[in-house]
């Protein structure tokens, strides 16, 4: 069926036929479909194995969600690629390791509990300042400068963070223990850990609360102002770089909490471990549409689901992992170049 | 009449001293000098690349001026960032209307009430601002992007009212606009004006812009080439030959 569009296609392509428009629009879906079926297939061969599969991958994806939406908001402000956002994550886990070494907190007891939101807090404050520093010595001064300019500024960032890390950490990944608790619990034939849960309860919360942020409160406003015209911004009496600090400030602390939670349920950390999850979260925020926050989160638990059911199920199995999260997003750039939820902009000028 | 309205509402508001701004190397105003008082309107008018607009994005502090003075209400403001100046009472409707796509009309007039914190005062302005424009009300809902030329225009200049200015900027409100919502504007530009609120307006519509005005300045190549009267411009052989296609 595909086969022949793609030749009707290139028979046509000399007149100004839409076989190809008719292609473009319906190949994607073809293929959506194709994967729920397969997915619907494997659902009923064995549906515990499908569950298991897919909160693995919610739990991954719960973090490329609070990484991607660092990516997206910075993006949608000042339209720049924060190379080193991921690289920041990073340092989030580092931190994380770090402070819960020096409380010495253990497994689940009430001490365990407080020195995990006191670490929570503190690793988010962090990485808020870090990037907000960033932001202040390193684009601030670029931001009227052509694109590329501070684009290579950010890689440079990036190297920067990862040497830092390289300094204090070492080349080696390292092995640290974790004070959330082992445990786990069956629900039917699926089985649950306890660690899964306290992802879920610290990264839900988050997402709220930054909808709420950007939606609701006056900060939030002059946040999307600033994002759609900075100049007609200051004309409304928005303090356009005071916005942009506080989008990275944001950023920064929602890459923080993902650091924690990385660093808990992962256990290890490496100096490049921002180049890795940095580029999967920068390609959910492409993918739900960069820019758009909804997207980012969209994104960011599509690609852990993708991964976690391919690992699990398998599809190609683990070692074919990054190269199924591409392929769905190259797919999905040819047949929707703004990401699900990006809109092509129809502005009246 | 305008002697008399000027010095009914007494004393300078605004005035700009031997002002240079450069965009980079290029001189966009060469040492521009103009007044303002209380209760006028005021209208720079010229051809294209006069400088106008570069007039009014200084006094909003979107350009810092190379040399030269601005002082509102006794405060110099050149040099002040551009939110504060919002803060001192300058509002501006910027050429290009520069509405928030994205946002609905209602967002965008609630963001020109950024920096108001008088609940009462922003609904009862905004009240205002929809009784002046019904066309808003209708649209209150609507993505500002969707609208057309001169609704977005109206959103413009309502966006600008809502932050209650003492000064009001108006930057080529007439331009792109059907001659039906021309005069519409420019009816409403007076009676905004007869509510209590100084208008400095630039427009490349000059004869509707000396229609409405107390005074106008003549800008040329970034300098003043003639001030006076608006009624007395508009009767001025040399004006009405280069900007009245007289």
């Amino acid at each position: 069926m595909a086969g022949t569009l793609v030749a009707r296609a290139r028979v046509t392509r000399r007149r100004k036929m839409s076989p190809s428009a008719f292609l473009q629009k319906y190949l994607g879906y073809l293929m959506l479909a194709l994967v729920a079926y397969w997915m619907l297939t494997k659902f009923i061969k064995s549906p515990s194995q499908f569950f298991s599969a897919a909160l693995d991958g919610l739990e991954n994806g719960t973090l490329y969600a609070l990484i991607a939406l660092g990516y997206t908001l910075v993006y949608g402000i000042i339209e720049l690629i924060n190379f080193a956002h991921g690289d920041l994550f990073m340092l989030g886990t580092m931190m994380s390791a770090l402070v819960l070494s020096k409380l010495g907190v253990d497994h689940s007891s009430l001490t365990g509990w407080l020195g995990l939101v006191f670490t929570l807090v503190v690793v988010m404050a962090a990485c808020a300042t870090l990037n907000v520093i960033i932001e202040f010595l390193a684009y601030r001064r670029l931001r009227r400068a052509p694109k590329l300019a501070p684009l290579i500024t950010a890689v440079g960032v990036s190297f920067i963070l990862q040497n830092i890390a390289l300094h204090f950490h070492g080349s080696t990944p390292k092995q640290h223990p974790s004070a959330l608790p082992a445990a786990s619990f069956n629900i039917g034939s699926v089985q649950i850990n306890q660690a899964f849960l306290v992802v879920i309860a610290v990264t839900a919360p988050l997402l709220l609360l930054m909808t709420f942020i950007v939606q609701r409160t006056r900060q939030g406003k002059a946040m999307r102002a600033t994002a759609q015209d900075q100049d007609a911004a200051r004309l409304m009496g928005v303090n356009v770089n005071r916005t942009i600090s506080f989008t990275f400030a944001l950023g920064g602390a929602l890459a923080g909490a993902a650091g924690l939670m990385y660093e808990q349920t992962v256990g290890t950390t490496s100096y490049n471990l921002g180049q890795q999850l940095g580029l999967i979260a920068f390609t959910a925020a492409v993918l739900g549409g960069i820019g758009n926050l909804v997207g980012a989160v969209l994104g960011g638990l599509l690609i852990g689901l993708i991964q976690g059911l391919n690992d699990g199920l398998p599809l190609l199995g683990q070692l074919w992992s990054q190269s199924v999260v591409f392929t769905v997003l190259i797919l999905l750039m040819v047949f929707k170049p703004e990401g699900i939820l990006g809109k092509p902009t129809t502005e009246k000028v | 009449m305008s002697d008399v309205m000027t010095e009914a509402a007494g004393g300078l508001m605004l005035s700009i001293e031997d002002m240079h701004v450069y965009y980079g190397n290029i001189a966009a105003v060469k040492g521009l000098s103009l007044t303002v008082n209380h209760g006028e309107i005021v209208t720079l008018i010229g051809s294209n690349g006069a400088g106008k607009s570069t007039t009014l994005r200084t006094i909003s502090g979107l350009l810092k001026p190379k040399k030269g003075s601005i002082t509102f209400l006794g405060r110099p403001i050149n040099g002040v960032a551009g939110h504060e100046i919002v803060g001192r009472g300058i509002c501006q409707s910027p050429e290009g209307r520069r509405i928030f796509p994205r946002m609905t009309v209602e967002e965008n007039l609630d963001l020109g009430a950024f920096l108001r914190k008088d609940k009462d005062g922003i609904a009862s302005d905004k009240e205002r601002v929809l009784t002046l424009f019904p066309r808003l009300q209708e649209r209150i809902a609507q993505k500002a992007g969707t609208m057309s030329g001169g609704e977005q225009q109206m959103l413009a200049v309502g966006r600008a009212l809502i932050g209650r200015p003492k000064l009001l900027l108006l930057d080529e409100p007439s331009m792109g606009l059907a001659p039906v919502l021309v005069d519409l504007i420019f009816d409403t530009i007076a009676t905004i004006r007869e509510q209590g609120t100084t208008i400095l307006l630039v427009e490349q519509n000059a004869l509707a812009a000396l229609r409405i005005a107390d005074r106008a300045y003549v800008l040329e190549s970034g300098s003043l080439k003639l001030s006076g009267k608006a009624s007395d411009l508009a009767k001025d052989p040399e004006v009405v030959n280069a900007y009245l296609g007289g």
